[in-house]
């Protein structure tokens, strides 16, 4: 669970009021400015755990968010009682090329709802945009022989353009043990 | 020499511009919306808009150390468009979010009263989001443009002290400073202004309440204009605190009207290793 124990008394105090009070919407959208920017997503987070919207208030604070709020919805899906329904929004941010949304995009909710092929193509583009894919939740899980192969054609074109292989893609092959090793150039 | 431009719409710039404006000094930038070179079919066009200058543009600024706010609004030259005024309901959302620091560009383009009608609407909205206005001042019949927007502000609840008038010349400024407003050149290649003219202005006029933009957009334009005005400024006689106060201090002040302007730390994406934009660039500039 994400919550904030550094967050100043000033800053807990604010954020205790505005919770689950009417008008937390608005608040969420200004807490960088209560809270200090550093604890913005834990503070949006945990306003969207009190309030417990539903898929549809969820898209329109997405849809109609700068990119800091949408960070914040991404990672409050997890911690909210939701099934699928919230899967358009983490499709759109894989979409994007932010690579804050994207790191986002794949917490466990991403893990337990996305569609297998999706979501391989996901863990490829962190590899591809250098987000770190220890980041991505239930890898170790969800890694499958498909996705070895596209992390071994990947090395392949890397290694032929005379670029280094990311030490990543290493990680995704060690991670399904059936699978040839990659042959570098 | 440190340099925030107050103007300069980067939604039309490459990546190589940001490289150079970092190396010639800008560390910091208000991008306002506009117009996309081509006239928008519907304010969906605007979300998208406000989209990228909320999320994408401070993305790939902050990845040459920029950091990046901007100015939202229904530019005057959309706002004759019916198709487009209503973005105006949808504003006030957007006006709270972090990185808005004024509200803008907004004023005149062809002064009719549907311009009339846009502008006193959003300097109501800049009053009400607690947030400065960047006005600017129309291409065509710039001297009457100037008095008809004077006018539309002193009837507004926004002070004069947190507005800036934008696209000043020989012709209008003097008119302008008697208004209490903020004072912007906007110095361009072949139009507007230029760096010699600028700085005669502000050897006459001297450096209160200045500021210098290179605005720079879909046509000739030069974003490094504001490096270029400072290089001249030195050329001119003036000092290099002279230079600071007109780059650097007079905006942070005017847009730190707003509250929201976050310059100390500056927002820059967890750079992991390289990101999209960066791929094949050294890393951590
Ligand atoms: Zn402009």
């Amino acid at each position: 669970m994400l919550t904030d124990p550094d967050l100043t008394p000033e800053g807990r105090a604010w954020l205790d009021g505005v919770a689950g009070a009417e008008g937390w919407e608005t608040a969420f959208t200004a807490a960088g400015r209560h809270v200090g920017r550093d604890h913005a997503d834990a503070a949006r987070v945990e306003l969207l755990r009190v309030a417990r919207p539903d898929a549809e208030t969820l898209t329109r604070l997405y849809q109609r968010g700068d990119a800091a709020e949408r960070r914040a919805v991404l990672l409050a899906l997890p911690e909210l009682p939701l099934g699928p329904e919230a899967l358009p929004l983490v499709e759109d941010a894989l979409r994007a090329n932010d690579a804050r949304l994207i790191a986002a995009a794949l917490g466990p909710y991403a893990a337990r709802h996305l569609d297998q092929h999706l979501w391989r193509h996901a863990v490829l583009k962190c590899v591809f945009i250098g987000v770190p894919i220890h980041e991505v939740a239930g890898l170790a899980d969800r890694a499958d022989i498909e996705l070895a192969r596209m992390a071994r054609d990947f090395a392949a074109e890397r290694a032929a353009a005379g670029r280094p292989v990311p030490d990543d893609v290493r990680h995704i092959l060690s991670l399904v043990p059936d699978f040839p090793p990659v042959q570098e150039a | 020499m440190r340099i925030f431009d107050p103007h300069i719409h980067m939604s039309s710039r490459t990546t190589d511009d940001y490289e150079r404006m970092r190396a010639s000094g800008v560390t910091a930038l208000v991008e306002p919306s506009f117009w996309l070179g081509q006239p928008r079919t519907s304010a969906a066009s605007f979300v998208d808009h406000f989209d990228a200058l909320l999320g994408w543009e401070p993305y790939r600024a902050a990845q040459y150390g920029i950091a990046h706010h901007c100015a939202l609004a229904l530019n005057p030259k959309e706002a004759n468009d019916p198709r487009c005024t209503p973005i105006l309901k949808e504003l006030p959302r957007y006006l709270e979010k972090d990185s808005v620091v004024a509200v803008g560009e907004i004023g005149y383009d062809s002064i009719t009263p549907a311009e009339d009608e846009a502008l006193a609407a959003q300097l109501e909205l800049a009053a009400r989001h607690g947030l400065p206005a960047l006005v600017h001042t129309p291409h065509r019949d710039k001297l009457a443009g100037l008095e008809r927007t004077l006018a539309v502000l002193a009837e507004s609840e926004l002070p004069p002290e947190r507005v800036v008038l934008d696209h000043l010349n020989e012709t209008t400024v003097d008119r302008a400073a008697d208004s209490g407003c903020w004072l912007a050149f906007s110095v361009y290649p072949d139009t507007k202004m230029d760096e010699a003219r600028t700085v005669a202005v502000l050897r006459r006029l001297g450096l209160d309440r200045m500021l210098v933009n290179s605005a720079a957009d879909w046509g000739k334009s030069d974003p490094l204009k504001t490096r270029k005005v400072g290089d001249a400024m030195l050329a001119a006689g003036f000092g290099e605190d002279d230079v600071d106060r007109v780059l650097w201090r007079n905006p942070v002040e005017f847009y730190g009207l707003s509250g929201r302007l976050d310059l100390g730390e500056r927002e820059r994406p967890e750079l992991f290793e390289g990101n999209s934009i960066a791929r094949g660039a050294p890393a951590g500039r």
